[in-house]
């Protein structure tokens, strides 16, 4: 009994031994170890409990002989002592330990995205066809001032007027939509190669995340936010002037409130290089910076950054927790030119299931009670908001430009996009997809031009859909439906929350 | 570029509204702080500016230009408090002299030059700093060298909470602080490489350190010439007994540290050094189930 676990495989893998070419595919594939190969039938033997059900053998099986099914062990009926609360006491009672996870929060808490409907244009007043008249999506990121001077200027000079005001430098986005700080460690270089690559040909951005910025992404430069995050890893005056603005990483969706600690298996020589650690040392990100224990030294931090870097916009990046409209507008008052909004199903490479699942809020709630605390306040304009955190879809964009952001950022959706099956075990750094993990058997398999035209591909696919809903709404600047919570309506949802939304029922004018 | 410093048509321009307790960013413009330029004298490659009322971005900005200019020593005369002095400042053949107090964030991010201090510092000194020297010849506040990884930084005398926080060594950038008199609780807190050396050369009679030493540390070590509690040591580290190497690298430190301080080194070295190290280099790798 000792040896012998009490948790039982959650997939079976079933392989159609007339299907089966006998190729040894799913064997090299397979990153997790499922399959051994059985010499005496001379077929492929899975190990049921190692399936996490990421298709990676499924997709490249040549013969299609592999299928992935739930173990459909029958439980005695309980909704409260269901399946996955006994299978995590066991793993608990067996190790000892914290359970971790990776990805975004699986629990089934209402997804508000999906109870918002948007508005069109009927008889009235006209829609707009897109793919003849010029839709507006970019967007400038970065602070606005709070009013401008516009004075009579010569020919010479470029037109009768010229705007006196000197304005702070933006980040100026094709579409609205940016790449979410992964850092390179949690996911491979080709995967990061492939997101710079994307965000140059889209005029977008990707973001470094905490792991500095590895020397074959210089080129893309000019398309990458640099993170700085509280174990300052690859930090260092010269990497805060490669990048086109400077993000302060104070806290992630997935893990409001508690560091990063990246393990030793995963810091491989070029990783070691990028964030500046010894080789095998396990990179320690503690859970707040140590120099930040106040808006006031926040402010500080910021203006270093801004020091250091000529006046670069720093975009501060915080969890959605309860009082996060007080916290934006004390980040405004910081000096923050953009706030990165996370929500609760933000995604991330390791976090403990516990705080996953149970802290923070949805980003659906948090930009519409930031974007009213800062128009309450007369300081809307001095920040942009950034969207993230469980953002699945171009409709989930534009509902969260109509509830009050500015543009919105990608993580899993562009991970899925590079192949991500979403198994949630991105912590286990044995990711057959190539995408999180540092093997370098596994991290050969993303082609980053491929990657970078799947993620081109989706960008642009959503860029088209919001043409079209904006078409339908009747404006022709994505400016027009920012913070437009007028074409919002809310289908089942209560009274409070409607009134938190600033969102009318369905069904009222 | 994907930068635009001119984003004319998309910036909305409603009416003008003041925020009821709004801050300004700190931007230079006529009759606003800032405006006013410090006084510089030059004697060939040294420049003095004298900062009694310059705005700190505006003596930043003035400390760069005398750089670019071919300054190698610049003289501060009259800081009070300014911010960011050093911030982010790459030249390794440049000596800036301060005198006075300067303000928090002392040579964050700063990559080579020398910085002496006739004089206390605040918080934030040598935050992430890179490479270079920053001697300060008086007490220095909290988060002394946060996230350093190389360089060296020495006090004269006592430091503040959460000293060499973070510290982390790389290849051939091994940071160092040497703090001449005591620091308050957390030094060497989530320590991952470089060197402490702390000296209590003041009141060898009380410990020299306050509790919670080398908390979440897992690499680097620390040298401390005090009495310590066992109370006072965090849980990641222990004591060690030193080698014959550990008494050479203090003796260098020490010759380097005396050549700016009024001190004899050999009255650093006559007394014995505690040595801290971490148990583990990965104090949390079986805290989890995976």
């Amino acid at each position: 009994m000792a040896t012998r676990t009490l948790i039982p495989p959650e997939f079976r893998v079933l392989i159609d031994e007339n299907a089966c070419l006998q190729c040894r595919r799913c064997v090299g594939q397979c990153g997790w170890g499922v399959y051994s190969w059985d010499t005496t039938r001379n077929r492929p033997s899975p190990d049921h409990s190692k399936c996490g059900a990421c298709h990676r053998c499924v997709t490249f099986c040549p013969g299609q002989a592999i299928t992935i099914t739930r173990n459909k062990l029958a439980f005695k009926a309980n909704d409260n002592w269901a399946e996955q609360v006994m299978k995590a006491i066991w793993k608990q009672a067996e190790t000892g330990g914290v359970l971790l996870t990776g990805m975004g929060n699986d629990k089934p808490y209402l997804r508000i995205f999906d109870h918002l409907l948007l508005d069109a244009c009927q008889v009235t007043n006209p829609s707009i066809d897109p793919l003849r008249e010029p839709m507006e999506l970019r967007t400038y990121l970065g602070r606005k001032p709070d009013s401008v001077e516009v004075v009579a200027g010569s020919f010479e000079s470029g037109g009768p007027f010229r705007l006196a005001t000197e304005l702070d430098t933006q980040l100026r986005l094709e579409t609205p939509i940016m790449f979410a700080g992964m850092s390179y460690g949690s996911v491979s270089l080709n995967a990061h190669k492939a997101l710079a690559m994307a965000a140059q040909e889209l005029g977008t951005f990707m973001n470094t995340g905490e792991g500095g910025l590895h020397s074959d992404l210089e080129p893309y430069k000019d398309h990458i936010i640099v993170q700085c995050a509280s174990g300052r890893f690859g930090v260092d005056a010269s990497y805060l002037q490669s990048g086109a603005a400077v993000e302060i990483k104070i806290g992630q969706g997935a893990k409001p409130g508690i560091g990063g600690h990246l393990p030793g298996e995963k810091i491989d020589q070029q990783v070691s290089l990028t964030r500046m650690i010894p080789q095998g040392t396990d990179a320690l990100s503690p859970a707040p910076h140590h120099d930040i224990y106040s808006i006031e030294d926040l402010r500080q931090l910021i203006y270093a950054i801004k020091e250091a870097t000529g006046y670069k916009p720093v975009s501060v990046k915080i969890a959605c927790v309860h009082n996060v409209a007080a916290i934006a507008s004390g980040v405004v008052r910081a000096g923050a030119d953009i706030i990165y909004l996370d929500g609760f199903r933000g995604g991330t490479g390791a976090s403990p299931v516990i705080i996953r699942d149970h802290v923070g809020i949805p980003i659906e709630i948090a930009v519409a009670v930031v974007d009213q605390r800062l128009r309450d306040e007369g300081i809307r304009n001095r920040v942009s908001l950034i969207a993230a955190g469980g953002i699945r879809s171009a409709a989930d964009v534009i509902k969260a430009i109509a509830l009050g952001a500015d543009a919105c950022a990608i993580g899993t959706a562009a991970l899925v996009a590079l192949g991500c099956h979403v198994c949630q075990r991105c912590h286990t750094g044995s990711c057959s997809w190539g995408i999180c993990t540092q093997r370098p058997d596994l991290t050969r398999r993303l082609d980053p031009e491929w990657g970078a035209s799947q993620l081109t591909n989706l960008v642009k696919a959503w860029t088209h859909e919001m043409a079209e809903v904006l078409g339908a709404l009747g404006v022709n600047a994505i400016e027009s439906l920012r913070g437009n919570r007028e074409r919002l309506r809310g289908l089942d949802l209560d009274e409070n929350l409607l009134g938190i939304l600033g969102v009318k029922p369905a069904g009222v004018a | 570029m994907n930068v635009d410093s001119r984003a004319v048509r998309k910036v909305p321009t409603g009416p003008a509204r003041k925020g009821p307790t709004g801050i300004e960013p700190a931007r230079i413009t006529a009759g606003q702080p800032g405006a006013e330029r410090g006084h510089v004298r030059r004697m060939g490659h040294k420049s003095i500016i004298d900062c009694a009322r310059i705005y700190y971005k505006t003596l930043n900005q003035q400390i760069r230009e005398e750089i670019e200019r071919g300054a190698n020593e610049i003289v501060l005369e009259g800081v009070r408090g300014q911010r960011y002095i050093g911030t982010g400042l790459a030249y390794p053949d440049v000596t800036v002299v301060v005198n006075g107090v300067p303000g928090n964030d002392l040579a964050a991010f700063m990559d080579g030059p020398t910085l002496i201090v006739n004089d206390g510092a605040q918080d934030g000194v040598a935050n992430t700093m890179n490479s270079g020297l920053v001697v300060v010849h008086g007490h220095a506040g909290d988060v002394l060298g946060y996230g350093m990884r190389g360089g060296a930084v020495y006090v004269q005398g006592d430091v503040g909470y959460r000293v060499g926080i973070h510290m982390k060594a790389f290849g051939d950038s091994v940071p160092l602080i040497v703090i001449g008199g005591r620091a308050r609780d957390f030094l060497g807190e989530y320590m991952a490489g470089g060197e402490i050396l702390l000296l209590g050369l003041h009141d060898l009679r009380k410990p020299a350190v306050g509790s919670y030493l080398g908390t979440g540390m897992h690499g680097g070590v620390m040298y401390v010439r005090s009495p310590i509690n066992r109370h006072q040591l965090g849980k990641e580290v222990q004591i060690e007994e030193l080698a014959s190497s550990d008494y050479e690298r203090i003796r260098t430190i020490a010759n380097d540290y005396c050549r700016y301080m009024e001190i004899n080194p050999d009255d650093i070295v006559s007394l014995p050094f505690l040595k801290i190290r971490p148990h583990t280099f990965r104090p949390y790798g079986r805290m989890y189930a995976y």
